[in-house]
C-alpha cells in the first residue's frame, strides 16, 4: 500500500471520529427506548459553541465540555417531554433539531472565518513507529483515541456487565425490567443524557480538529446527524456495528474526493452528496429481509438457494429495541 | 415460610377488587384460588407480589409483618409471582435473561449462571440450553426458565396466576410435579386457576372468591358442583352438546399453501358447511393460527383458493373478506381486537357502518346500553376497555361482530375466562350458527374443541389432518395426534 493512500486511510478514521461519537451516543439513548432526534441540530449547535468557547477562553478543554453540557441539557428536554409530559419524541425531537441548528447560524455570526485552536496530533510512543498499523492507528490526535475507546467500552458496557444488560432490558420490555427492580424512567434520563453528552462531544470534535473553525451554513456539517440516526439502525444498536457504519459512510465520502480528478463528467456537487443516499441505500439493503414481499419474491426460489438467501438476510436484519419511543407506566 | 394476609382490603376507583380478605398459608402447601372472572383473584396476588400496594392490611411472613412496595422488594422477601404472559426479554440469551435484576458485580459471570442453572434444572428434569435465546422457547418453557429463576433468586414462596392456558399437557404434568416438589421442600405454593380440575388436583386446599369477597375455604376431597356454587353462586350445568343440521357449503378451501418464515403448510382441503362448528387444534405454533389468517384475508396465500359461497377471495384484500361476511376476533384482545384508551361507547361507533360525518352521541349510548345489558358485561357504555376484566373484554368483543355473519373465526375464544362465561359465550356462538353462520376456531383447550366442534383438524408441523368426526374421537386419541404420533395427512 502506498503512503498516500494510507494516509488517507488514517483520515478516514480521523474524520469518523465525531460520526462514531453521535452514533454510539444516539446507539446507547436508543437502547433505554427514547429516540433523540434533535442530533443533527445538536452537533451544529455544540460545534459552534464548543469553537467559541476555545476562541474565547483559549482552553480546548472548556470547548469539549461547554459541547457535552449542551448535548446533556438538550437531551434532557427530550427526555423531560417524553417520560414526564408523555409527548411524542419524534415531534419534540425534531423541532430541537431545527431550532438548535437555526441558533448555532445565528449565535454563531460573530464567530464566523476566526482562526481558532486545534487538538494537537498526538503520535504514541513506539506503536507510532510500526509500519502501516502505525500510521493507520496511531498518529492521530486524543480524540481518534478516544473513539477508539467509546467503541470498545460502550460494546463491553452494553452487552457484558450488569448495569448493561439491564440498559437493554428497559428499552426492551421495560414492564419486565421493572418487575426485575430497575428504576425505567430514571434510567432513561440517564441514558438519554450520558448519550446526548456525547453527541454534544462530536460538534467540538469538528470545529476543533476535523474541520477546524466555524463557517456558519456552509460549514458543512448539517446532514451528520441525520446520517448518525441512519447509522444507528445500521448498526443494529450495537455500537461495534455502529462504528462500522460511520467508518463506511466515511469512506464513501472520501472516495467521493478522491474521485472527483478522475471522474470530471460527474459534478463535484454529486459525489460529495452521494454518501448519504447511498448510507440510506444500505440501510434499506441490510433490512431487505424484512420486508414480506421479499418473502413471497423468495418462495419462488428452490429451496437451498432460498435457505441461503433467507439466512444471510436474517444475519444482517436489524431489529429495534421493542419499547422504542414508548412511554413506560407502571400500574 | 408461612404466609398471612390480614384483613386485605384494595380499591379501584369504585371497585371493592379485595374486601376484607384474609388467608393464611403454612409451609409446604400448594394453595389453590378459585373464582369468576373479576373476582378480586389477580388484585391479592399483585398485592403479595409487590405490583401494587393495598390500601389497608397486612402482609405476614412467618409471623412478622413486612412492607412491600416493590415486585423487587418481594423477591427479596422470597415472594416470586409467575405472571400469565411471561414476564422476560424474548430477543435475550436465556443466560441474560437470567442475569437481569440480578445483584452482583459489574461483570457477571456467565458460566457460573449457567452452571447453577444446570443444577437447578437437573431437581426438575428441565433441559432448557442456556445459550439459547428466550424468542426460540414455547411459552411452557418459558413458563419453567421463570420459575428457575425465581428459585435461583431464592423464592420460598410462589405464585402461579393461571399458569396452565398456553402450555402442552406434557408441559403441564411435568408443571404440577415440578410444584408438588417444591411444596415438600417447604415452599409455599399459589396456583390460581379456572380449570377445576387443575386446581381439584394439584391444590391442598382452595379459597374461592366472589365479588372482592372470600367466600370460604374448603379441604379436600373436593365437590366440583359445590365449588362451582361457591365461585357463582348459583349451580351450573354444562350445557348440552349440539349439533345443528348443516345445510349448504360456505367456504370451500382448496390446496391453499400458506408460507411465513417460520412454518410452510401445503395444499390444505376443506370445506366448512354453514351453520358448522371447526375446531383446529395443534401445539402453539404448528401453523393453526397462519390458517385462520388466511381464512381471515389478513395472510396472503402462496397459492390456492378460497371460495365463499362460490365466490372467490383469494389474493383480495382484507376488507373484501370482511364485506364477504367474515369476521375475525384475535387472541390478543388488547393488541388486536380492542383499542385502549377508547370506551366501550366509542367501540360500537367504529364497529358500525356509519352512515353520517358526525356521531350521534345519544343514539350511541343508548345502544351501547342495550349491547351491554344483552352481553351482560359488567361495564358502564364510558368505560375504558383496558379496565373491563378479561372476560368483559370478550363479551365486548362478541357485541361488536356484524349480523348477518357468513364466517366467523376465533381464536382461543374463551382463553382466561371463567367456567360460566365460557359456556355463554359459546351459547352465543350457537346462536349464531343457528343463523347459518359458520366457525372455525383456535383453541388450546382439548376439552372445548370435543365439546364445541363439529369436525376438528389437527396441525403438526405445518401439516394439516384429514377433518376428524368430533363425536367419534376421544381426548387422548386428539393429544397424540397434536403429539404428532401416528400422524398422516
Ligand atoms: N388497574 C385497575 N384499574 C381499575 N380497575 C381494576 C384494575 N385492576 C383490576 N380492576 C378491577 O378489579 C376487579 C378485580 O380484578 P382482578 O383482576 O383481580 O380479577 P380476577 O379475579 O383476577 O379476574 P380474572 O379471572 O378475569 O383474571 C375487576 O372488577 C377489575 O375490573
Ligand atoms: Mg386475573
Amino acid at each position: 500500500m502506498d503512503n498516500n493512500t494510507l494516509v488517507g486511510l488514517a483520515g478516514i478514521l480521523a474524520s469518523a471520529a465525531p460520526v462514531v461519537f453521535a452514533a454510539i451516543g444516539e446507539t446507547i439513548t436508543e437502547r433505554a427506548g427514547i429516540t433523540n432526534l434533535s442530533i443533527n441540530g445538536l452537533i451544529l449547535l455544540t460545534a459552534m459553541a464548543g469553537f467559541a468557547t476555545s476562541v474565547t477562553t483559549g482552553s480546548l478543554l472548556l470547548g469539549f465540555l461547554v459541547g457535552a453540557l449542551i448535548g446533556a441539557f438538550v437531551s434532557l428536554i427530550v427526555a423531560f417531554s417524553s417520560i414526564a409530559l408523555k409527548q411524542s419524541q419524534v415531534a419534540v425531537g425534531f423541532v430541537l433539531a431545527l431550532m438548535s441548528r437555526d441558533l448555532s447560524y445565528f449565535l454563531g455570526n460573530p464567530y464566523m472565518g476566526l482562526s481558532g485552536p486545534r487538538v494537537p496530533s498526538l503520535p504514541i510512543p513506539v506503536l507510532a513507529d510500526i509500519p502501516v498499523v502505525g500510521v493507520l492507528f496511531f498518529r492521530q490526535d486524543i480524540l481518534v483515541y478516544s473513539s477508539y475507546i467509546l467503541i470498545a467500552v460502550a460494546y463491553i458496557f452494553v452487552f457484558k456487565t450488569r448495569p448493561g444488560l439491564m440498559l437493554q432490558g428497559i428499552g426492551e420490555q421495560p414492564a419486565t425490567a421493572y418487575v426485575r427492580g430497575a428504576n425505567v424512567n430514571r434510567l432513561r434520563y440517564i441514558y438519554t443524557i450520558i448519550g446526548g453528552a456525547l453527541v454534544g462531544l462530536a460538534g467540538p470534535m469538528y470545529s476543533l480538529s476535523v474541520k477546524v473553525g466555524w463557517k456558519g451554513t456552509i460549514t458543512g456539517l448539517d446532514g451528520i446527524g441525520w446520517i448518525a440516526l441512519a447509522i444507528t439502525i445500521f448498526g443494529g444498536w450495537n455500537p461495534l456495528r455502529a462504528a462500522f457504519g460511520a467508518y463506511l459512510f466515511v469512506l464513501l465520502q472520501w472516495l467521493g474526493l478522491v474521485l472527483q480528478p478522475s471522474l470530471p463528467n460527474i459534478p463535484s456537487q454529486v459525489l460529495q452528496v452521494a454518501p448519504f443516499p447511498l448510507m440510506i441505500l444500505t440501510l434499506l439493503l441490510v433490512n431487505l429481509g424484512n420486508s414480506e414481499w421479499v418473502d413471497r419474491t423468495l418462495a419462488g426460489l428452490p429451496e437451498e438457494v432460498r435457505r441461503l438467501i433467507a439466512k444471510v438476510l436474517r444475519a444482517m436484519r436489524t431489529t429495534p429495541p421493542a419499547a422504542l419511543g414508548i412511554p413506560f407506566e407502571n400500574e | 415460610m408461612n404466609v398471612e394476609l390480614v384483613h386485605i382490603h384494595k380499591s379501584f376507583g369504585v371497585v371493592h377488587a379485595n374486601n376484607d380478605i384474609s388467608i393464611s398459608i403454612k409451609s409446604g402447601v400448594i394453595q389453590g384460588i378459585l373464582g369468576e372472572n373479576g373476582a378480586g383473584k389477580s388484585t391479592l396476588m399483585k398485592v403479595l407480589s409487590g405490583f401494587i400496594q393495598a390500601d389497608s392490611g397486612d402482609i405476614l411472613l412467618d409471623g412478622k409483618a413486612v412492607r412491600i412496595n416493590t415486585p423487587s422488594d418481594a423477591i427479596r422477601h422470597g415472594i416470586g409471582m409467575l405472571h400469565q404472559d411471561p414476564l422476560d426479554f424474548p430477543p435475550m440469551k436465556i443466560v441474560d435473561n437470567m442475569l437481569i435484576g440480578h445483584d452482583g458485580g459489574l461483570f457477571p459471570n456467565r458460566r457460573e449462571v449457567s452452571k447453577s442453572l444446570k443444577e437447578l434444572q437437573a431437581q426438575f428434569g428441565f433441559n432448557l440450553d442456556p445459550e439459547t435465546y428466550v424468542d426460540s422457547l414455547t411459552v411452557g418453557e418459558r413458563q419453567q426458565l421463570e420459575i428457575l429463576r425465581l428459585l435461583w433468586l431464592g423464592a420460598r414462596v410462589l405464585i402461579l396466576d393461571e399458569p396452565t392456558t398456553g402450555i402442552s399437557a406434557s408441559q403441564k404434568e411435568k408443571l404440577f410435579e415440578t410444584l408438588k416438589k417444591l411444596a415438600e421442600q417447604g415452599m409455599v405454593i399459589i396456583f390460581v386457576s379456572h380449570k377445576l380440575e387443575d386446581v381439584e388436583g394439584l391444590c391442598h386446599k382452595i379459597a374461592v372468591f366472589r365479588q372482592g369477597s372470600l367466600v370460604g375455604e374448603t379441604a379436600p376431597p373436593y365437590n366440583t358442583d359445590n365449588l362451582v356454587e361457591m365461585m357463582f353462586g348459583k349451580v351450573i350445568s354444562l350445557d348440552e352438546k349440539t349439533r345443528l343440521e348443516n345445510c349448504e357449503p360456505a367456504m370451500e378451501i382448496s390446496n391453499l399453501s400458506i408460507e411465513d418464515n417460520r412454518i410452510q403448510i401445503r395444499n390444505a382441503n376443506l370445506t366448512v358447511n354453514c351453520g358448522e362448528v371447526i375446531g383446529l387444534a395443534g401445539m402453539e405454533g404448528s401453523g393453526q393460527r397462519q390458517f385462520l389468517r388466511a381464512l381471515a384475508g389478513l395472510m396472503r396465500p402462496v397459492g390456492g383458493d378460497l371460495r365463499l359461497s362460490g365466490k372467490r377471495l383469494t389474493g383480495k384484500p382484507y376488507h373484501s373478506f370482511q364485506d364477504a361476511g367474515i369476521s375475525y376476533v384475535p387472541a390478543s384482545r388488547m393488541e388486536e381486537g380492542l383499542i385502549p384508551g377508547l370506551s366501550i361507547t366509542e367501540h360500537f361507533i367504529l364497529s358500525e357502518d356509519q352512515s353520517g360525518f358526525f356521531i350521534d352521541r345519544e343514539k350511541a349510548v343508548t345502544i351501547s346500553r342495550e349491547r351491554i345489558n344483552t352481553f351482560n358485561i359488567k361495564g358502564e357504555p364510558v368505560t375504558r376497555v383496558e379496565a373491563l376484566s378479561g372476560g368483559n373484554q370478550q363479551r365486548a368483543l362478541l357485541a361488536m361482530l356484524r349480523t348477518p355473519l357468513r364466517l366467523l373465526l376465533l381464536e382461543h375464544p374463551t382463553r382466561g375466562l371463567d367456567i360460566e362465561s365460557s359456556i355463554w359465550i359459546w351459547s352465543q356462538l350457537k346462536d349464531r350458527c343457528k343463523q347459518k353462520t359458520c366457525i372455525v376456531f383456535i383453541s388450546a383447550d382439548l376439552e372445548e374443541v370435543l365439546h364445541y366442534s363439529d369436525r376438528i383438524l389437527v396441525f403438526y408441523n405445518g401439516k394439516v389432518s384429514q377433518p376428524l368426526d368430533a363425536a367419534a374421537t376421544t381426548v387422548d386419541q386428539l393429544g397424540q395426534l397434536i403429539g404428532g404420533k401416528g400422524f398422516q395427512c
